[in-house]
């Protein structure tokens, strides 16, 4: 089959035109109707990727499974997969059936749930495929406005409050993008993805109203992406919109926001700020490396006085995401490979800490850390189950957790000690803030009247969590099923990237420029 | 086989675990108890079999990254064996005594399981325990390292309905972490120079890192100091060092068979064995070595004297050991880890039998912690009461002086760590510090004997009355330990404190005649020495521990003058009449003295104000610092700017609020985005078609 990635992609598209198009009603049966196909149309999803992987070849570190059709106006539909973008779309099709599963209790607006979802999907699936900055940012773009929905239809109390934040903060940066893609369009000529990372852009110092710009032209192109990127990662200090995001989204819109959505920014970077401006970022790296060392131990300390178990855990989240900036900037095999992991293995990590906060949210309609305390009592599974999904957000050998962090560490140390230094009392702070958490929800009496008839998780739950326990584990004690996919095309990356710089460094124009 | 060993103890913690519903709590505790024994039985088998080479077994591949290659592996050598019959006697031993010692607890209610919860927990942190001392690269041994803070904190905070012990098992989890920070960038450092977290890569690199200079931080610095440094810091994280020793007095929330196993005999002995497996690098590492043997120098000071007015069973016998780690340091520290390993050794079995002898007390008092409600146990608890006098003479060394192993098993390795120290700082303060806290180990080793188990009984009446000796199952484990304890010492004194060509024998290395000049040397600097016959010859790494040919130290520490080989018996003599005078001879002293020194007294008492320094110091500015960030930080500054700059379109925002709220912007919202979707499905497939 050689367009598996377009029906990947759209499989769930077409589910939800599907549901907007047939399924008619309000009543129970048309509610359950929906989800089924929801649910269906996701695990068929995961189901078809599983091909990719199998056919997908790591040592061929091109694009495979490409796919090139003429589209309107003279563009290009081109998708296609390598050993940085594969797992991705393996995380998004993996994630999206355990989050329609974990939606099965929702009774408002049941179907536009199920198609906000169900778009979401391909349009995730899309932006991690897609070989065409048009496409790209259509999918980019386009994936903000059933994110946008679902915090704003199915969200908590503040979510307008939320919903715009999200959406103006990440749009914001989005448009800087669109502005650096035209400019990008009118020196190459092209929009086509691979053809642009070969291109060579402009890197001649230059000065703007007196202001030197070091890197020229390739500095302005990566702070305009960067600008987009930093916002979806999210990196300190363009963080604030993601626990209030967390907060107010619906369980399942939490658990893709964190598992996903986050990951864009990430694999961004490496699509098109390393290989098509490295001199841009070589020049902006240092920059980089200490906010994402500052990220760590800000938003760390922020976490550890949170009352709201969600925001919490988004702190916490953002606190991760600054070890995947790290790792990539540290530009090195260690690093980028930390990154790529550290991303998957949280995708399985933060969705299943917001999953358990949904757990107990649905009982008890609060995510006020003092409204709970003893747990284990009368619910030792999920006392179970939430520490390890603890353990490995503070990052124990043995799980997923300690992989990505340990390699990003690793791969910062050989370029800057000091932010290696700052980043690792991340790990002290993380088992502050998380063994804290933990102990205030789960540990101690039950003494609360209100907790005294909770129930322990139910079966639909216990199997919802399954893979993501399965995966976390696994990726602890066997990551080479990571590091194989992705080794070859980071070293081709990272190759490229250091090749690059090599050249602009011996370049005369760089070079009396720089002086 | 070694395989056997290391998985059994697994494989009983996920049965006990997740099937304890089908096999009872009585199954768990067999099956939990059956593997361990088998382990244990192995590893002596293995431990008696070793001929001192190294060997290497692999398991599966971990972490690959470029050139990055870590394994699961086993690395079998004389370490190795030393500490797999350490953790796995000890671990079944602790087993099979939790039988007892669990059977009724008042921490939970009558239709709680909570045996098999426990026994899991102990199994799974004796397979940690096995993964650091089995492993072949510095991963791995994070792995085992962060395994056992994790079954530590999952037993310190066992009773989870105490806050307190809930709090005890943060903090050792937390400070813990403090030293891993040290212990990671450790690791990081080596990579970067090496190339490789693999032992044996390390190690043949060891020579070449004391020529290297390293920018870090602020500075440059030696290589190989900078390393063991690093390393180091892991280390006085896990063996509770000063400045990150708080939270093991805090430990003793958990069960007392966990405070035997985990804070006694093995987990915070593991620091021990990272210097000791390092030593390739700490060999040519003399500042970070002199840092070393400095700082448990400190550590056996301090904790002695803090030892020296607790009145809680366990906070006694957990500040001894405390202090009996910084001894194991500073024989390290000063490059005789035979002997370093030799303490781990013989302590492992008095401390793990002082711990459980404690145990029993407790057990038979109703859960009574404090001794001054203790006293006259002596003939209601015989058997426990010879367990701990056994131990109590291990611990304080008694044996025959000038023999050098005739004695029970902390007199020989006491005694050999004590003269270590004389010969390799010169007789300077680390000598002192260690002979001082002896004079101090032996009074409230006494003390907590005296207060225990002669005297009056005090304190309330009923629970002295109904004050039992503890079943069999417990004492059993109280009888084979005190074999140990006595027995230890003298039947490997050879192999770890012998002749350097006995001792390098055991460890698996080569030795060969020493150079002219070095025997000139060593004859200057003590003439009594002067007789080196052998020095080590193995390139670093061949053998489980490395000693430069220069380091003579364990030669030169058999002929050390007799006052310093006696001084270590006539501290143990004076605090042993101290304590006589104190609590047999003179009740009222300890009173009276307490009142007369009170600031001293509260001083110790409430251990150096370290809690409360680090409060004041750490905790309450984290907090703070977390709130101001928060509130100010992303609520004022952040927040607050981008408001600001979003000040032109608010106007614009509020109105689009306004009617997002009648739900129309949204209908429009999700037409539009439905509308995309299809428009780029339908261009797909129709452009596709042409």
């Amino acid at each position: 089959m050689d367009n598996l990635l377009s029906i990947t992609t759209f499989i769930p598209a077409i589910a939800a035109a599907i549901l907007a198009i047939f399924l008619r009603g309000e009543d129970e049966t048309a509610q359950r109707n929906a989800k089924w196909v929801a649910l269906i149309a996701t695990s068929l999803t995961f189901f078809v990727s599983l091909f990719i992987l199998f056919q997908f070849d790591p040592a061929d570190t091109g694009f495979q499974f490409v796919e090139e059709r003429d589209w309107l106006l003279g563009l290009k539909y081109k998708v296609g997969v390598d050993g940085i973008s594969v797992l991705f779309v393996l995380l998004t099709t993996f994630i999206m059936p355990l989050t329609i599963a974990a939606s099965w209790g929702v009774t408002n607006r049941v179907k536009e749930y199920m198609i906000a979802f169900l778009i979401l999907e391909t349009l995730m699936i899309g932006v991690f495929v897609a070989l065409d900055l048009v496409l790209f940012y259509l999918f980019f773009e386009a994936g903000l406005i059933p994110m946008f929905l679902i915090i704003g239809i199915w969200g908590g109390k503040a979510r307008i409050y939320a919903s715009f934040k999200f959406f103006l903060y990440t749009f914001l940066g989005s448009v800087l993008m669109l502005v650096a893609m035209v400019a990008m369009f009118a020196e190459a000529g092209t929009t086509d993805i691979p053809t642009l990372m070969k291109h060579e852009f402009a890197f001649e110092t230059f000065s703007v109203l007196g202001v030197q710009i070091v890197g020229g032209m390739q500095t302005l192109l990566f702070l305009a992406f960067f600008a987009s990127f930093a916002v979806k990662m999210p990196m300190w200090p363009v963080h604030t919109w993601l626990p209030d995001a967390h907060v107010q989204a619906p369980t399942a819109g939490s658990v893709v926001l964190a598992a996903i959505l986050l990951k864009m920014g990430g694999y961004g970077f490496l699509r098109f700020s390393l290989p098509m401006f490295p001199v841009g970022a070589d020049v902006l790296t240092p920059l980089v490396l200490w906010m994402s060392a500052i990220a760590i131990v800000y938003t760390s300390l922020v976490a550890l006085v949170q009352t709201d178990m969600k925001k919490l855990i988004a702190y916490s989240s953002v606190a991760h995401m600054g070890f995947v900036t790290m790792g990539i900037f540290a530009a090195n095999q260690q690093g980028i490979d930390g990154a790529i992991f550290q991303m998957i293995s949280h995708g399985f990590i933060s969705g299943a800490l917001f999953l358990c906060v949904g757990v107990i949210y649905d009982r008890m309609h609060t995510r006020e850390i003092e409204a709970y305390g003893g747990l284990v009592i009368r619910m030792p599974a999920y006392a179970l189950i939430f520490m390890l999904f603890t353990m490995a957000n503070v990052g124990l050998p043995g799980t997923s957790g300690f992989v990505g962090e340990f390699l990003t560490l690793l791969g910062a140390f050989q370029v800057n000690t000091w932010v290696a230094a700052v980043a690792t009392t991340g790990v002290i702070l993380s088992a502050a803030y998380a063994l804290w958490l933990y102990r205030r929800v789960v540990l101690g009496d039950l003494i609360k009247e209100s907790l005294k008839s909770i129930t322990d998780m139910t079966r639909r739950e216990k199997a919802i969590f399954a893979p993501f326990v399965v995966m976390t584990l696994l990726l602890g004690v066997y990551p080479s099923l990571v590091t194989d996919i992705i080794g070859p095309s980071v070293e081709a990356l990272i190759s490229n990237y250091d090749t690059a710089l090599a050249e602009a460094e011996t370049s005369s124009r760089f070079a009396a420029a720089s002086q | 086989m070694e395989q056997i060993i290391l998985f059994a103890p697994l494989l009983g913690a996920l049965i006990a675990g997740f099937g304890w519903r089908i096999i009872g709590d009585a199954g768990a505790q067999w099956v939990t108890t059956g593997l361990l024994f088998l382990s244990a039985l192995l590893s002596w088998v293995v431990f008696l079999g070793h001929d001192g080479t190294t060997q290497s077994i692999h398991i599966l591949d971990w972490i690959q990254s470029g050139t990055l290659d870590t394994a699961w592996s086993i690395r079998l050598d004389r370490l190795t064996a030393i500490m797999l019959i350490v953790i796995t006697t000890v671990s079944a031993l602790v087993h099979l005594y939790s039988m007892g010692y669990m059977a009724h607890d008042e921490n939970f209610r009558e239709n709680e399981s909570y045996r098999p919860r426990f026994f899991a927990y102990l199994s799974l942190f004796t397979f940690a325990m096995l993964m650091l001392v089995t492993a072949d690269n510095l991963a791995q041994m994070f792995f085992g390292w962060e395994g056992v803070g994790l079954a530590s904190y999952l037993l310190i905070g066992f009773y989870y309905r105490k806050p307190s012990a809930n709090g005890a098992a943060i903090k050792a989890f937390v400070v813990n972490r403090v030293g891993d920070f040290g212990f990671a960038l450790g690791i990081f450092a080596l990579y970067f120079l090496t190339d490789s977290i693999k032992f044996d890569d390390i190690f043949a690199a060891a020579p070449e890192l004391a020529e290297t200079q390293l920018t870090f931080l602020w500075a440059e610095w030696n290589a190989a100091n900078l390393v063991a440094f690093l390393l180091f810091i892991g280390a006085m994280g896990k063996s509770a060092q000063l400045f990150l020793h708080t939270w093991l007095p805090d430990a003793m929330e958990g069960p007392t068979p966990v405070s035997a196993l985990i804070h006694a005999a093995t987990m915070v002995t593991a620091g021990v064995f990272l210097v000791c497996r390092m030593s390739p690098i700490m060999e040519f590492a003399p500042e970070a070595m002199a840092f070393v043997t400095v700082l448990g120098a400190m550590t056996a000071f301090f904790a002695a004297t803090v030892g020296l007015v607790q009145t809680d069973i366990k906070r006694v016998i957990a500040y001894s050991t405390c202090s009996q780690l910084g001894y194991m340091f500073v024989a390290a520290g000063v490059g005789v880890y035979s002997v370093a390993m030799f303490h781990l050794f013989t302590h492992a079995f008095f401390k793990a039998m002082l711990f459980l002898g404690a145990g029993s007390v407790i057990h038979g008092m109703h859960h009574e912690q404090d001794m001054r409600n203790y006293g006259g146990l002596r003939k209601k608890m015989p058997y426990t009461f010879w367990a701990m006098l056994i131990g109590t003479l291990a611990i304080t060394g008694v044996g025959i002086p000038l023999t050098g192993w005739i004695g029970f098993a902390g007199f020989a390795s006491k005694d050999a760590v004590i003269e270590s120290a004389f010969a390799g700082t010169a007789g300077g303060f680390p000598f002192w510090a260690l002979v001082i806290a002896a004079l101090f180990t032996s009074f409230y080793s006494w003390r907590l004997m005296f207060l225990t188990f002669f005297g009056e009984a005090r304190g309330d009446k009923h629970t002295h009355e109904h004050a039992h000796e503890s079943p069999t199952v417990m004492l059993v484990p109280l009888g084979v330990l005190a074999l140990g304890a006595v027995f230890a010492g003298a039947i490997w004194y050879g192999s770890f404190f012998g002749k350097t060509n006995e001792v390098v024998k055991f460890f698996g290395g080569e030795y060969t005649a020493p150079s002219q000049d070095l025997v000139e040397t060593v004859a200057d600097r003590s003439p009594k020495a002067s007789e080196l016959a052998y020095v080590m010859d193995s390139a670093p790494g061949e053998a489980a521990i490395y000693m430069r040919p220069e380091n003579t130290i364990l030669h030169e520490a058999h002929y050390v003058p007799t006052w310093v080989k006696l001084s270590p018996f006539i501290a143990m003599v004076i605090g042993l009449l101290m304590a006589v005078w104190f609590y047999i001879v003179n009740p009222e002293l300890p009173k009276r003295l307490a009142e007369n020194q009170r600031p001293l007294y509260l001083f110790l008492l409430n251990k150096w104000y370290f809690d409360e320094i680090f409060d004041f110091l750490i905790v309450k500015p984290a907090r703070s610092l977390g709130n101001l960030l928060w509130k100010k930080g992303d609520g004022d500054v952040i927040d607050g700017s981008i408001n600001g700059v979003a000040m032109g379109i608010i106007p614009f925002f509020t109105r689009l609020a306004g009617r997002a709220q009648s739900g129309y912007i949204f209908t429009y919202a999700f037409a539009m985005v439905i509308g995309i979707v299809v428009l780029v499905t339908w261009m797909t497939f129709i452009g596709g078609a042409e």
